[in-house]
């Protein structure tokens, strides 16, 4: 029984895993593009 | 689409959550391994979503091959991307199904071997993108995935026509399966394949997004010196 929930609980960490990178990539964007509209608006 | 995204992720999760349900209660248990066969309620549907996302990444950089279109080096990174996380649980759950049913974490059987090929190739295809600025890149990285495409059939086929210890295909192939076990399965490819769609989406909105941000601060550092220079030598006359 303990392979089968390390297996499960493995598999939800490689998602949620990834899916954390994708949230602080999108972050990241976010912020590079309210720097962006900053810089525009002082133009 | 922006309200199709919330009910997609809404039926996927519900969907996923099913099919967890399914694998862990409703599914009868197998006789010889036990409750450890579940894994295969992950394990095969992973592999399953895998080798989709890599047929859909061989046909997109056909297609920016022959068209140098964007959306298809886009679409060839994100299946790339999403279909090595997916290739990823399955080595992880393979191993942890084989510690209790072979006595092992591993063997360099075929099947086994093929699969980790094919990981390593889709990571290097990965570590290209991510790492080489030249412009040539999604071209480089269209060639290799077109060759990379090549140990997909490879890996599937490996247990149709060579001796192998990895278990026989249960649809298709030469074993069977009870048909409670069979719609389990058949739920959770369900699930799965919608869940790699959902992050596919964002994967790619992501990527695009970024492609515009970068062309606009290439654009804005191209415009800035020149105008710079003009404010220059404005003053220059001007003194």
């Amino acid at each position: 029984m303990n392979y089968l929930y390390a297996a499960y609980i493995a598999t939800w960490a490689i998602h949620i895993g990834y899916l954390g990178t994708l949230v602080r990539r999108y972050s990241r964007l976010r912020n590079e593009i309210a720097e962006l509209k900053a810089r525009i608006e002082e133009k | 689409m922006k309200r199709v995204f919330p009910i997609l992720a809404v039926f996927t999760a519900a969907l996923l959550s099913y099919a967890l349900y399914e694998a862990l209660v409703a599914a009868p248990t197998e006789q010889t391994m036990g409750d450890v066969q579940r894994i295969f309620y992950y394990h095969v549907p992973s592999a399953w979503t895998a080798f989709i996302l890599f047929f859909v990444n061989f046909f997109a950089s056909i297609a920016y091959l022959i068209w140098r279109n964007t959306k298809a080096d886009i679409a060839a990174l994100v299946t790339a991307e999403v279909g090595v996380i997916f290739c990823t649980v399955v080595l992880v759950t393979g191993p942890i199904w084989a510690r209790p049913v072979w006595g092992i974490w591993w063997t360099w059987d075929l099947r086994l071997t093929l699969t980790l090929v094919l990981w390593l190739i889709y990571v290097s295809y990965l570590v290209l993108r991510r790492f080489s600025s030249s412009g040539q890149t999604p071209l480089l990285a269209a060639v290799l995935a077109v060759f990379g495409a090549l140990d997909v059939p490879l890996v599937y086929f490996s247990i149709w026509f060579f001796r192998t210890q990895h278990p026989q295909p249960v649809v298709g192939g030469g074993g069977s399966i009870d048909p409670r076990m069979l719609h389990v399965l058949l739920i959770n490819w369900l699930a799965f394949s919608c869940f790699a769609a959902l992050v596919c989406w964002s994967r790619y909105r992501l990527e695009a997004l970024k492609r515009e941000v970068d062309e606009t601060l290439a654009l804005e550092a191209l415009l800035e010196p020149r105008s710079a220079q003009t404010k220059t030598s404005r003053s220059g006359s001007a003194g």
